[in-house]
């Protein structure tokens, strides 16, 4: 019983750690209704810059939100700089240049800072929580911060008439373009929110799993998994998403398939679930209408 | 000075055999120089360019699922490590003859495509792009796993062994592996033109661009693109068949997830919805690698993906797309001028 | 002696003198050796998921400059050709088949992977080229009859292993043991050659769980562990995943007796990332004397070596033991074409190699020597055990291995 609340606790954690990153593709799909793949690369090469700010001295929070900022100016400019001038035909030239960013970043990464492991500091304290063992408080503090996000985000959509435009864009542009919605900037706002999210995660993550160029590969699968099985447009649906991926993938691992096949079982439970239910748990059901 | 329809008509019918002639003494001078290639190169280059075959063959597979019917398959590597561990299996284990083994592989990855392309069809874009992107992450997990270690190797792989030239004909065993290679992907590509010039060919884009229209005319959406499936699996499971038997070794870690992105890369390098797309793609996920590293030792990779956004930003329709618009305008540039010059 | 064997005798000694100078002058080449140079292959994985060995190519090609600087081998320069194989075993077919056939080196050198070594295994061995000092622990390297132009240089993952699971034998007959190791062939042999050391007694095993370089953690391997009721952990994992356990075990209150493989135990790169407190009592055997180990402060060795990487290699890290190692294979590569001489052909390559007589490299620990000969291809065998007591490595013990 223990070990089985053990791999539910580790479960819940590290589902933390790939609701945090769902978030930034669901912001990213929200904006644009592409899938950014390199979204993970760009979170591990924020959270490098934050690691530089750190050594050089600069107190925890203060680099924090200094690399927010950063990061969702880098985002902001890729979109601007980069995409907007790719005039493909297809979604798949952009899907390539995605690629392209992504090996870019994570072979700078690799460049400029090693690849011996960095230890990344937590602003939370280092006892775990009431004395229990199931949980660190950095765990506990991550999924908060990822929750507080996750109600931003929410509010953001829902309540502003920002959050309205760029919805619309991503939906519609010509229609959003006619009733005076800046297209282009909505498109470079959805970017650089979907890169600070992505930091923040990053930087969230880091504690637990070391600070390493090859950090986010893994938890980006995790990350995809969860995003799709919530839904894509919900953001909260997201974040269930991933808590149910970290808990199924330690439960798989533990007690039925063994830790070789934990990720292909994890996944075809959730092709599974995707063929009955195309849209995701929470997702919209979107229907054509001919 | 109006032209009449009776002057136009014979000069674009005679434009048109004009450029088909054309374009076969084009594939007549390739086929030439792809045959004189090994004599002329060492044999190390011949083996480069029978995996720029191999992958050829491969891309060919993926373009007829993604390129032509819109399916995306973030997954295709799994394919080709089928097609490899088959040949391998089969030569190794069973002592089955190399040329043997590419035909089998082809079939078996066609059933398993088609089985995979069943529970596919009611997932769209960024859905089946995870349901095959975990068949890409799947399969080498299941490759290194306990129970069928016996006949995979496990992590350490199978090593299998070139084939010599054959009736004692005076070749290196690259060099005859080579045409043995040439031979196979000139008879996929002529199997894919045949294909997807035809009926099929048009059913399948029609179903890419307007699915609801297609079923509306009558086209049994389902079966094609279950189809579409297999046929593009048995083409990459050939090419890594091939592959196989030229590198002579098979390992969980030459099928990561990685191979699927890089074919994913070299089809819509290479241009989608093309055949000769499917060379160029080859040749670019090939050699371009190679000429990142050669520019910088120290972070190649951030070559290759400037390489890549580079390609993007001048070729968005690939290179064979780009050949094809610089094509147009060329001839249009030539009617132009014939057509000022007036008729007769 | 009659007349015509003086007159054979007097003949046979005029043919030597005039041909003695000469013959002991004469310089024999393989293609990649002349006058003035001898050319070097090498594949490396600066590139995948592997990337973080990829600093052993650097500092070894830091070496080699440095060589070059202070006049080279015999009066030749070394042109070291190292190539990126991204860990991909096709690539390094590939790449390896360049080096051979198109660059025309002389041989290749510690070729990192074992995946990507088994790949180039037979035709290395086909084309008599010698693949000098892999860089892996699989034992199967050491194989002089059946590919005698194939030799490793690290002490092997199995003796390695087995010296742990003999040490856990004479200190814990009874103990429950748990296993985590990466699910690879650096992972799968260190279980096997820690279960044949175990022998009869390898039921001491009570659970094997393994993990893939794609996981994000450890934790719940580290669970399911304690949920066994192990009492030792062998921690066969690479530096991420080592800390990761180490700090686990900890956290959920876990305190097996922890046996942790040569490849983790750097105490910046894995335990300090851990928690010194935590990595307490950890047991462990090495060959090479860790660079942030406090004890090796004043060691006039290492202290060449800061030097070395300042000057030649200053964007390498003083605290990945990784460019200690690369560092000492570099130097036991160059004995050996210094061994060779003028005659720098590929087989004399190979018999230079395999005549390696208790040769001192200073970074290995102290009383390890390499030691190789023509039935004998394993250079360093021998390892030294140690046990952390949350600053340094406090080495124990006897050499042990050979």
């Amino acid at each position: 019983m223990e070990s089985f609340l053990h791999e539910t606790f580790s479960g819940l954690a590290a589902g933390g750690i790939y609701a945090s990153v769902a978030l930034a593709l669901v912001m990213i799909h929200q904006a644009t209704h592409l899938l950014n793949f390199a979204q993970g690369e760009m979170a591990m090469f924020s959270t490098y810059i934050a690691w530089s700010l750190i050594n050089a001295g600069m107190p925890y929070w203060a680099a924090f939100f200094l690399t927010v900022g950063i990061a969702f100016v880098i985002g902001a400019s890729i979109q601007r700089f980069v995409l907007a001038r790719i005039r493909g035909p297809s979604v798949l030239s952009l899907v390539v240049v995605f690629i392209g960013l992504l090996v870019i970043f994570n072979s700078l990464a690799g460049w400029i800072f090693t690849y011996t492991i960095k230890v990344f500091p937590s602003p939370f304290p280092s006892e775990p929580p009431f004395g229990q063992h199931y949980v660190s408080s950095h765990e506990l503090g991550a999924t908060a911060v990822t929750l507080v996000v996750l109600l931003l985000l929410f509010a953001f959509f829902r309540f502003t008439s920002l959050g309205l435009a760029m919805r619309a864009a991503a939906q519609n542009p010509v229609a959003s373009r006619l009733v005076g919605v800046r297209v282009g900037w909505m498109l470079a706002l959805g970017w650089g929110l979907a890169a600070a999210i992505g930091a923040v995660a990053g930087m969230m993550v880091a504690p637990i799993v070391y600070l390493d160029p090859n950090m986010m590969s893994g938890i980006l699968i995790y990350a995809f998994a969860a995003a799709l099985i919530g839904g894509i447009d919900s953001p909260g649906g997201a974040v269930l998403g991933g808590f149910l991926v970290g808990v199924l993938e330690n439960l798989l691992g533990a007690y039925v398939i063994g830790n070789e096949l934990k990720l292909p079982a994890a996944l075809a439970i959730i092709v599974g679930v995707l063929v009955v239910r195309p849209s995701g748990l929470f997702g919209k059901v979107h229907v054509t209408r001919v | 000075m109006r032209l009449s329809a009776s002057v136009v008509a014979p000069t674009v019918i005679a434009q048109r055999s004009r450029r088909r002639s054309l374009q076969a003494v084009g594939l007549a001078l390739l086929l030439v120089l792809a045959l004189a290639l090994p004599f002329v190169v060492s044999n190390y280059r011949s083996f480069q360019f029978t995996l720029v075959l191999a992958y050829a063959i491969a891309l060919l597979g993926l373009n007829i699922l993604t390129g032509y019917n819109g399916q995306i398959s973030l997954g295709h590597g799994a394919f080709y490590a089928i097609g490899a561990y088959t040949a391998a299996i089969l030569m190794d284990r069973f002592g089955v003859p190399y040329w043997l083994t590419v035909p089998v592989a082809g079939v078996l990855c066609l059933a398993v495509g088609f089985l995979f392309g069943l529970p596919a069809l009611r997932l769209e874009g960024l859905y089946l792009a995870l349901a095959t992107f975990a068949l890409g992450v799947t399969l080498p997990q299941l490759l290194k796993h306990k129970s069928v270690e016996h006949w995979t190797g496990g992590v350490q792989g199978i090593v299998i062994v070139k084939p010599d030239a054959p009736f004692g004909l005076p070749l290196s065993a690259d060099q005859w592996l080579y045409f043995f290679t040439l031979a196979v992907a000139v008879l996929m590509f002529v199997l894919a033109w045949n294909l997807l010039r035809g009926r099929v060919g048009r059913a399948l884009i029609a179903i890419r661009d307007h699915p609801i229209a297609a079923s509306a005319m009558g086209i049994d959406t389902s079966m094609y693109k279950s189809l579409a499936f297999g046929v593009s699996a048995m083409f990459t499971g050939v090419g890594g068949a091939l592959g196989a038997i030229a590198v002579q070794f098979v390992a969980p870690d030459s099928f990561s997830i990685f191979l699927s992105i890089t074919f994913l890369v070299g089809i819509v390098i290479g241009g989608l919805a093309s055949i000769s797309g499917a060379a160029f793609g080859a040749l670019f996920i090939q050699f371009v690698p190679n000429i990142a590293d050669q520019i910088s030792k120290a972070a190649p990779w951030a070559i290759y993906g400037v390489f890549l956004i580079g390609f993007m930003f001048l070729m968005p329709v690939g290179i064979s797309g780009a050949i094809r618009i610089a094509w147009a305008r060329i001839r249009r540039h030539r009617q132009g001028r014939d057509a000022a010059a007036g008729p007769g | 002696m009659s007349i015509q064997q003086l007159l054979a005798l007097a003949g046979a000694g005029i043919v030597l003198a005039l041909a003695g100078p000469t013959a002991l002058a004469q310089k024999k080449y393989d293609p990649g050796a002349s006058d003035t140079e001898i050319k070097i292959g090498q594949t490396m994985p600066y590139s995948g998921p592997a990337s973080a060995y990829g600093t052993i190519g650097k500092v070894e090609a830091a070496y080699f400059r440095k060589i070059n600087e202070e006049g080279g081998i015999n009066g030749r320069k070394i042109n070291f050709q190292s190539v990126d194989d991204g860990y991909s075993p096709p690539k390094t077919v590939e790449m390896v088949r360049r080096l051979v056939e198109q660059d025309e080196v002389l041989l290749v050198f510690q070729p990192l992977g074992t995946a990507a070594n088994s790949a180039i295994h037979k035709y290395m061995n086909a084309k008599k080229v010698p693949q000098l000092f892999v860089a892996t622990g699989a034992s199967k390297w050491d194989d002089p009859k059946g590919n005698p132009w194939t030799m490793g240089w690290q002490p092997n993952y199995q003796t390695e292993a087995r010296i742990y699971a003999q040490h856990i034998l004479r200190t814990q007959p009874n103990a429950k043991i748990g296993v985590l190791y990466q699910n690879d062939d650096y992972g799968k042999d260190y279980l096997k050659g820690f279960k044949e050391g175990l022998g009869a007694k390898a039921s001491l095993i009570v659970a094997e769980v393994t993990y893939e370089v794609s996981d994000p953690t450890v934790d719940s391997q580290i669970v399911q562990l304690q949920a066994s009721g192990a009492n030792v952990f062998f921690n066969i994992a690479t530096p991420k995943f080592a800390a990761q356990a180490i700090r686990k075990a900890y956290d959920i209150g876990w305190k097996p007796v922890q046996y942790v493989n040569n490849v983790s135990v750097s105490v910046a790169s894995v335990l300090t990332p851990a928690g010194l407190e935590k990595s307490v009592g950890l047991i462990s055997a090495a060959y090479l004397k860790d660079p942030t180990d406090k004890q090796w402060e004043n060691d006039a060795a290492m202290k060449e070596w800061t030097a070395f990487m300042k000057k030649y290699y200053p964007e390498g890290s003083l605290t990945d033991s990784s460019n200690v190692y690369g560092y000492a294979a570099a130097q036991t590569l160059v004995q050996v074409l210094r061994q060779c001489g003028d005659n720098l052909t590929r087989e004399n390559v190979m018999k230079q190699a395999a005549n390696l007589k208790n040769l001192e490299i200073g970074t290995l620990l102290p009383g390890i020597r390499v030691d190789t000969g023509p039935t004998d291809y394993a250079p360093i065998s021998a390892v030294v055990m140690m046990k952390f007591d949350g600053k340094q490595w406090v080495l124990f013990g006897e050499v042990e291995g050979k």
